[in-house]
């Protein structure tokens, strides 16, 4: 399969109403050329909304898409041209394989001979070669999800777009796909914008993430960024799991419960703003310690749950306040020798200790 | 798989349902159904072995047995050109009624136009209304416009009542169907009338054949509205029977019943053998 | 949360598009609903207007008067509704075992005895129609059988009259009962009847008071359709009724065939549609009409 040019794609105030319901409030986003984008959000939250839009099958109340230079909000979905994956594969179960493959080819008055010769390398980037003579009845769920995609890119479109292509198949599979799919995204180099409600799907696949409710946009970062630094709670909750303790602020300082912390890049701003903590970051303090650059929590244990490659520990803060910690269970560790009931010092990195503006729902 | 053990006395002490009732305790329901399926059968069939009799009078069991009255209808012009009628009308009410009606129905349930449902009620009315007002309407309107005793009078006046059936069939086959395919075929190139000829229609392909197989029925079966509109050259099957058993009891009908029931029920199983494409999921 | 008007880019066309789409696609009905505009639509609203034009071709009521006078149309009007009730209710009592039988057979063996059902279904009615004249006429084989073993002596008068009509509308009306009744059993949960028996019902309790009522819609549908298509029917009636039984539909066509007495005919024509709306509007009221009539998502 030839590499194409992907388009970079420009959406602007796309905005989708349902009598009182923004299912698309003012979306502003540029997609660069190649990337890999996906659309993360909570059912309803407008991100397949968003993928329809694009697709044609959903027509915005206002708002522009444009594929490279060209506006094509006015465009008919058969006039698009992009490749489109659908949650539940969408093959034409009248048609074998090869017929289902060279569909969008046959539309296009392509002659056999070439038909003939770009489905087979269809067939071979998804790893089906010989599959062309069979029925859809007879695949599997993962070959009837590899021939869609193979269906898909056949006629050379420069933007993929993928509705939770992957959500009907089981945990292994689906974590196996996950890479498939990002190593033909660099191997065939076009635009790809992903639809999916798993965080860590997200994470794994993309370039960029763009977070979504309420058909807002919420924040569009790198996985690192959006996990490091979230742009509010709903987008802090979304990703990854944390606590979230409430501070005060005066000017540049923030305080919790009397305490200043040591915060990297305090937000700006007026909003009500919390305490972010990953249980993963936090770590039993060890006496003789450095704690330069540490915000130091004193705290009583209240259970320890132990899972395997790690465990929980649940603490409790001065103020009552419970959070839980995730340490490994690696041999010789500080934390291996803690008891219920113990109090101890917990630290929490400075670049760790994240503040983020409560809202975003 | 009822035959335990080769007992016939086990059968009746097995559950029948859910609530384990016995066969046994139902057998009471069993005959009575078994005698309700005969009494549907049999006076719908009984015009067969009528329609052999030698004699004059409609009799039944015949006393002796004679092709005289398919003799009749076969040398009859007049009965002849009646069936010609009939045939044509119904494949024409065919051949007009389901393209009509799938285009209806395709329309109907994509479009979200307000006025959608009143139009599906505006197109299912003619099999609500008595079919008595459709016949003397079109009968007066026709007369007006010199539409009587025409087949194409009778086609058109046909095929609005055959067109809610069509509707009913072919919406229904649209909603348990996936709709989604069309949009894959869209994503990939196809307009909506591509998409729908190429991926759709093969998959309600059943459902279309059927509501083509009520369409011919609906119109060849036809008494009242043609009745009123056909006649002369142009007089259906249906209209001279009527007649005849109005005036007479003329034998020949039990053989053009017979001859009738033959085209319905082979009709009926070609469209259930040639209706199936593949095993559509 | 909307900004202002000047940022709302391409905000008409996207709308004209939409709705040049839907009209569109609305627009494939237009030749199904040109066909029954002049088929159905202005005939009937012709009649209606016919109805109100006198003998002397004015604007007169004569016609409906003559029906609230007439013995002969009340007479007419009772029969009718006296013939669709008696086969409706004798229907629903014939009907309703066989549908319930046939719910509860394994589905290949149901499919075979459904042609029973769908059998008459797809024969004409005239076949049927003239086949009980045959049956139920003084020589006809019930009467010879009957007199053979001795079940009564004199032939037994079965046609010509109203039991032959009822006879007859009831063998044709049944499958129109059967169908829907037998679609709406068929939906009935399996679990709801073992729960019933799970929390203490004989077999004969639960179906009293769980299956019955839950197939009461369907019921209520078949039972709809064939009051409503009894009320204007016509062939029947007028074959095995040996004109002791006049229907509205009957006395209609006499009207236009024998007197060409549109006036009379129309406003006849008008009262039985009003009928017909009228038993609708009662039952959409009582019922959900949505299953029945089918319709749009």
């Amino acid at each position: 399969m030839s590499t194409v040019n992907g388009l970079p794609i420009s959406i602007s105030g796309i905005t989708k109403r349902y009598g009182d319901l923004y299912a698309l409030d003012n979306i502003d986003l540029e997609i660069k050329q190649g990337e890999f984008l996906t659309l993360l959000g909570p059912s309803g939250s407008g991100k397949t909304t968003l993928l329809m839009a694009l697709a044609g099958f959903t027509r915005p109340d206002h708002g522009s898409i444009k594929f490279g230079d060209e506006e094509i909000i006015l465009k008919a979905p058969h006039q698009r041209g992009v490749g489109m994956m659908f949650q539940n594969y969408a093959l034409f179960p009248h048609m074998n394989v090869e017929q289902n493959i060279s569909y969008p080819l046959r539309l296009r008055k392509v002659n056999k001979t070439e038909i003939l010769e770009r489905v087979n390398q269809a067939l071979a980037t998804v790893q089906l070669t010989g599959f062309g003579d069979r029925g859809i009845d007879q695949l599997s769920g993962g070959q009837r999800q590899r021939v869609a995609l193979a269906r898909a890119i056949v006629f050379g479109p420069r933007i993929l777009l993928m509705d939770e292509p992957l959500s009907a198949l089981d945990k292994n599979l689906r974590e196996k796909m996950q890479i498939e799919l990002r190593h033909l995204h660099e191997e065939l180099g076009m635009t790809t914008v992903y639809v999916t409600h798993d965080q860590r799907e997200a994470l794994t696949m993309s370039d960029r993430i763009v977070v979504i409710n309420n058909g807002k946009l919420m924040q569009c970062a790198t996985p690192r960024n959006l996990y490091d630094y979230p742009a509010n709670k709903f987008v802090a909750e979304f990703i990854g799991e944390s606590a979230f303790l409430k501070v005060d602020h005066q000017g540049d300082d923030i305080y919790f419960n009397g305490q200043k912390l040591l915060v990297e890049t305090p937000p700006k701003g007026q909003k009500d703003l919390l305490l972010m903590i990953r249980p993963e970051r936090l770590m039993v303090m060890v006496d003789g310690q450095n704690s330069e650059n540490m915000n130091i929590f004193n705290v009583t244990v209240s259970e320890i749950v132990y899972q395997g490659e790690t465990k929980i520990i649940y603490v409790i803060l001065d103020d009552g306040t419970s959070i839980s910690m995730r340490l490994s269970t690696r041999s010789g560790q500080p934390q291996n020798e803690i008891d219920e009931g113990d109090k101890i010092k917990l630290v929490l990195h400075k670049s760790d200790t994240t503040i983020v503006e409560d809202g975003g729902y | 798989m009822y035959w335990v053990g080769g007992t016939n006395m086990n059968w009746f002490k097995k559950s029948a349902s859910e609530t384990q009732i016995t066969h046994g305790q139902r057998l009471w329901l069993y005959i009575v159904a078994i005698i309700i399926m005969f009494l549907l059968v049999v006076p719908t069939l009984i015009v067969i072995p009528m329609s052999f009799s030698a004699s004059q009078y409609l009799e039944f069991p015949p006393k002796e047995w004679s092709f005289r009255w398919y003799e009749f209808y076969f040398s009859s012009n007049a009965w002849l050109s009646a069936t010609a009628t009939s045939l044509k009308a119904g494949v024409y009410t065919m051949l007009v009624a389901t393209p009509l009606g799938v285009m209806a129905s395709y329309g109907l349930y994509v479009s979200s136009h307000r006025a959608a449902r009143l139009v599906y009620l505006l197109l299912i009315t003619p099999i609500m209304i008595p079919v008595i007002l459709i016949g003397i309407g079109s009968f007066y309107i026709y007369v007006q416009i010199g539409l009587v005793n025409t087949m194409f009078g009778l086609v058109v006046a046909h095929t609005i009542l055959a067109l809610p059936l069509v509707l009913i069939v072919v919406t229904s086959a649209l909603k348990s169907y996936d709709m989604g395919q069309e949009q894959a075929a869209r994503s990939l190139g196809a307009s909506r009338f591509t998409a729908f000829m190429t991926v759709t229609l093969p998959q309600i392909r059943f459902s279309i054949v059927t509501a083509a197989l009520l369409a011919f029925l609906t119109s060849f079966d036809e008494v009242i509205v043609a009745m009123f509109i056909s006649g002369g050259d142009n007089a259906t099957l249906t209209k001279n029977m009527f007649n005849a058993l109005r005036d007479q009891i003329d034998p020949t009908i039990a053989s053009i019943s017979t001859i009738m029931i033959i085209v319905s029920t082979t009709l009926v199983i070609l469209t259930q053998i040639f209706g199936r494409g593949k095993n559509v999921k | 949360m909307s900004t202002s008007t000047y940022d709302h880019v391409n905000e008409r066309e996207l709308k004209n598009h939409a709705a040049k789409e839907r009209r569109v696609l609305l627009g494939l009905t237009s030749p199904a609903v040109l066909c029954v505009l002049t088929i159905m639509v202005i005939p009937v609203a012709w009649l209606f207007y016919l109805s109100f034009i006198g003998s002397d071709g004015n604007f007169s009521l004569e016609h409906y008067q003559r029906m609230l006078d007439s013995k002969s149309y009340a007479r007419i009007f009772f029969t009718t509704f006296k013939v669709s009730l008696l086969t409706t209710v004798i229907c629903v009592f014939i009907g309703y075992p066989l549908a319930y039988f046939l719910s509860q057979l394994p589905a290949r063996v149901a499919n075979i005895c459904m042609l029973s059902v769908l059998l008459p279904f797809w024969t004409s009615l005239l076949v049927r129609t003239y086949s009980w004249l045959v049956l139920l006429q003084r020589k006809g084989i019930i009467n010879q059988v009957g007199m053979d073993m001795g079940f009564w002596d004199e032939p037994l008068k079965l046609v010509h009259n109203l039991s032959g009509t009822l006879i007859g509308m009831v063998h044709i009306m049944l499958p129109f009962l059967i169908l829907p009744l037998y679609a709406s059993m068929k939906s009935i949960p399996q679990d709801y009847m073992k729960a019933s028996s799970n929390l203490g019902a004989t077999p004969t309790q639960s179906f009293w008071q769980v299956f019955f009522p839950l197939s009461m819609p369907g019921l209520m549908a078949g039972s709809l359709i064939v009051f409503i298509l009894s009320l204007g029917f016509f062939v029947t009636p007028a074959i095995l009724g040996g004109g002791k039984v006049i229907m509205v539909a009957m006395q209609i066509t006499s009207n236009i065939e024998l007197f060409f007495d549109w006036g009379a005919a129309s406003a006849l024509g008008v009262v039985l549609l009003v009928m017909t709306f009228a038993v609708l509007f009662i039952a959409s009221k009582l019922m959900r009409l949505d299953n029945v009539l089918g319709g749009g998502h």
